[in-house]
């Protein structure tokens, strides 16, 4: 091929060299790599399938398979729980390193061995009058298609595993219970005989919670984002503002962590001592704590969005309002805001949302158990909360409490979808108004 | 009444309400500042007397009935000494009218405990210490050390504080020896988390965070400028383009904690991918980076100038080269500015990380991507949850860690995009 193109003369093929060479590297390699994914795929499972095979009596060993087959893996990957492993155990794991040796010579010799038969096709097909760069920028746009696809396999993923999960938990705990139950104590007790050994799942009080931290942060973030948006875009000296705007910003930028160490290290421990000298008796993990910080999160959220639906209000309106003698204030008021309005909602649904999902400040300053109150200065507990305190640690993946942390997943993640979907649906037709 | 009169009645009110107004604005953004201050404030209180540590000098002596009884110089055996001794020994030697077991418990508990694995490192380095006696300078225990950095109120009942008068005694006759004080805490940063507050570091959780931050950059960056190239330039407008964008946009706002769930879900229960890895929280935080990445470098493609790709198509370029040899290399400071953010937001989370399981307590920085490891913001969490008052400025000392990453990394995105960016 190398000849032909050589001898041909350059000026008459009709793509670039670096076209045929890409073409050609992409024919000889790609197979060989294929086949090399595919096989890393699937080798772990079939090598343990043949160790499984070759065992004795592999029921008698654990409790089930997927026990079995953990152990085996512990001791395949490190060496202290080898020391530790029964006989048998060890013997599975020295079984498996030995097939997995083999097994690697083997995808060596294949892969090299298929690169080798379409290297040999190359060198037959490849020929000048093939259209080259037509066939690499298609093989290119086939990649590039793939690669924006990703989103929607994600969310397929995010679907798909929240669902398949939840459903398993909806086989013992009924959907009904789940959504209207007013307790929630997911602790199984370990006998049966045991007090409140079924665990109760009802989650209410998680979402009356969120619902009210949400509710107190939006209090504080609403207000204040809103109106330092209106300071800034109307009123502000413009050296103000090119100032103050980006420290605000840096708000958004502070790890969620920091906010949950602050609310828990400083604001609640002052808020519990303030309610103290006036007679209120303030949790130290009372959910205004936790709702104001995350308000203050938010504020700079809402405050970008504020500005950039006020500024897309046409500037006609603004000088029609003004040229009646209307003040600025009488403007913003009466005209701007409300012209604005919707964009201001969809951002506020935005916020809403994120305040329903922020997870970190509400696992360090909210509480733990589940409370249905409406007191702000009471302890309450979060879905976010519960779903970290159901997986972290140790777990198995059948008892309904794991799973109950999916259902929580599916939940919050249908909300803020919803949220998200009207929020980014209206202010994308409020846009569209004055484009 | 006369409409001039009737706005003219009007007028003060109406100013006065122009001025409030003005007033509510002013108030919101002085608000703002506020807690911004407050919280950076209250951070930088608790957290930069981490910065230093307590230490205290002692002349050990590396006594070879202690360590080497038999005087073979074997390494097992010097590994497995006890250690511990030879700080115990020194510091009855400098306060020998102390007698009793309770106080000298207590005169020994002054020295960290990780001191015997200090003197052991040193030893192991250099075997001719064994038979001398040195002047070293060994880390003190958390107490001591608030008690130095004043966290710890004198005027308090002896039975409500954490140290009693006698051990107080002992420091501030140390102090006027000058044989303690605090130097600048090199072991914050050299190791690994501890249970002990002046033996706990952030050198594992940085490393931990730095290798799940690579796996994100070579997942997301990639797949994200390719994903923005095909839906800028080559997607054809069909339902099938609407819905990936939708998606794109949605997944923008999905909560941190769900790509937890689906990390947990799929690449630990399904592909059997170890827990607690960086690789793992690596493909996750990618995949949580993956839209703002996206939505970065289309904004970026699209400040290019149609001129160009026009004027590489006008001179026969194909559509795929127009797009990666012109307009791709201009549009390449604003992408990277939205990865370096996208970056900047993936080292600060953590909710997703705690549901792989990036949270165990893990001493050893780890040396691969499939080794247990936890992350900067995890740590920050882990040590927030100590009830010990070092680790309450120890986690204020690694949130400034973070931060300081944080305001490199958006620099360097500011930058990039106010310097090197062209301008058309």
């Amino acid at each position: 091929m190398l000849r032909q193109a050589r001898n041909a003369n350059v000026a008459r093929l009709n793509s670039l060299p670096e076209h045929f060479g890409m073409l050609g590297a992409i024919w000889a390699g790609a197979p060989a790599l294929l086949v090399y994914f595919v096989w890393l795929i699937f080798e772990g499972d079939i090598l343990m399938a043949q160790v499984l095979a070759m065992l004795p009596d592999p029921e008698s060993m654990a409790a089930t398979r997927e026990l079995l087959i953990g152990d085996i893996r512990n001791a395949i990957n490190n060496p202290m729980s080898y020391q530790m492993a029964s006989e048998e155990v060890r013997m599975a794991a020295d079984r498996y390193r030995e097939l997995s040796q083999t097994a690697t010579l083997a995808l060596t010799a294949t892969c090299l061995s298929v690169f080798a038969i379409c290297s040999a096709l190359v060198l037959k097909f490849l020929t000048p009058q093939i259209r080259a760069r037509v066939r690499v920028e298609k093989i290119i746009r086939g990649f590039l298609l793939l690669c924006s696809t990703l989103a929607i396999f994600t969310t397929v993923g995010i679907v798909l595993s929240v669902l398949f999960e939840a459903s398993r938990f909806f086989q013992t705990v009924s959907v009904t219970e789940f959504l209207f139950g007013l307790e929630w104590s997911p602790q199984m007790a370990i006998r049966e005989d045991q007090v409140g050994s079924s665990g109760a799942f009802g989650a209410v009080p998680l979402f009356a919670g969120t619902l009210l931290i949400s509710f107190i942060a939006m209090l504080v973030a609403a207000p204040i984002g809103l109106m330092s948006a209106i300071y800034l875009s109307e009123y502000a000296p413009a050296k103000v503002r090119t100032a103050v705007k980006p420290m605000l910003e840096i708000l958004a930028g502070v790890p969620t962590v920091v906010y949950g160490f602050f609310a828990a290290i400083t604001v609640g421990p002052a808020l519990r001592g303030f309610g103290q000298s006036i007679g209120l008796d303030v949790a130290s993990e009372s959910a205004l704590a936790a709702g104001f910080v995350m308000g203050v999160m938010i504020i700079p959220f809402v405050s970008s969005i504020s500005d950039d639906v006020i500024t897309a209000v046409p500037q006609a309106m603004r000088d029609g309002s003004l040229g009646m003698g209307a003040t600025n204030s009488e403007t913003m008021r009466r005209v701007i805001l409300p012209a604005a309005l919707p964009g201001i909602i969809g951002g506020l649904l935005l916020a809403i949302s994120r305040a329903i999902g922020e997870t970190m400040i509400v696992v360090m300053a909210a509480g733990l158990s589940a409370n249905l109150t409406a007191n702000p200065l009471e302890a309450v507990t979060t879905v976010t909360v519960q779903i970290v305190t159901l997986l972290v640690g140790d777990q198995e993946f059948d008892s309904p409490k794991t799973l109950a942390a999916f259902a929580l997943g599916l939940a919050l993640f249908f909300i803020t979808l919803v949220l998200n979907f009207i929020a980014l649906y209206v202010v994308r037709k409020y846009r569209e108004q004055y484009e | 009444m006369n409409p001039t009169k009737q706005i003219v009645s009007g007028l003060a009110r109406r100013q006065r309400a122009e001025k409030r107004f003005r007033l509510y604005g002013l108030t919101a953004v002085v608000l703002g500042m506020a807690f911004l201050l407050l919280l950076f404030g209250s951070i930088v209180a608790n957290g930069y007397k981490a910065f230093t540590q307590t230490y205290i000098e002692l002349p050990i002596y590396f006594d070879p009935a202690v360590i080497d009884p038999s005087g073979e110089r074997d390494h097992q055996t010097l590994f497995s000494a006890d250690y511990w001794k030879l700080v115990k020994t020194a510091m009855y030697q400098k306060f020998p009218q102390v007698s009793g077991r309770k106080e000298r418990r207590e005169l020994a508990r002054m020295v960290s405990e990780g001191s015997a694995y200090e003197l052991r490192d040193q030893v192991l380095e250099n075997l001719r210490l064994i038979g001398t006696t040195q002047h070293v300078w060994l880390a003190a225990d958390d107490d001591i050390d608030m008690l130095m950095k004043g966290y710890i109120d004198r005027n308090l009942p002896e039975d409500e504080r954490r140290l009693n008068d006698r051990v107080i005694g002992y420091v501030d006759s140390m102090r006027e020896a000058d044989a303690i004080e605090r130097r600048f805490n090199t072991t914050f940063f050299a190791a690994g988390d501890s249970r002990e507050p002046e033996q706990a570091g952030i050198l594992g959780a940085l490393m931990g965070s730095f290798l799940a931050l690579i796996v994100t950059l070579l997942l997301s960056f990639p797949i994200g400028v390719a994903a923005a190239v095909y839906l800028e330039e080559f997607a054809p407008r069909n339902r099938f383009i609407d819905l990936i964008e939708i998606n794109i946009n949605n997944l923008a706002a999905v909560p941190s904690i769900i790509f937890g769930l689906l990390g947990l879900a799929i690449f630990i229960n399904w592909f059997g991918m170890p827990r607690s890895t960086p690789v793992v929280g690596g493909l996750v935080l990618g995949l949580m980076t993956l839209p703002t990445i996206i939505i970065a470098s289309r904004v970026s493609i699209q400040s290019v100038p149609p001129s160009i790709k026009e004027a590489a198509l006008g001179v026969g370029a194909s559509r795929m080269q127009a797009m990666f040899h012109h307009v791709l290399p201009i549009a390449t400071p604003g992408m990277l500015t939205g990865t370096i953010i996208g970056m900047a937001r993936a080292l600060g989370e953590t909710a997703p990380l705690l549901m792989i399981g990036m949270v165990a307590f893990i001493v050893d920085p780890p040396g691969g991507f499939t080794e247990p490891a936890t992350a900067l913001p995890v740590q920050i969490f882990l040590w927030s949850d100590s009830p010990e008052r070092g680790f309450t400025e120890r986690t204020s000392a690694a949130i400034l860690v973070l931060l300081a990453f944080l305001i490199a990394m958006n620099a360097a995105a500011v930058y990039l995009r106010e310097k090197v960016t062209k301008r058309f």
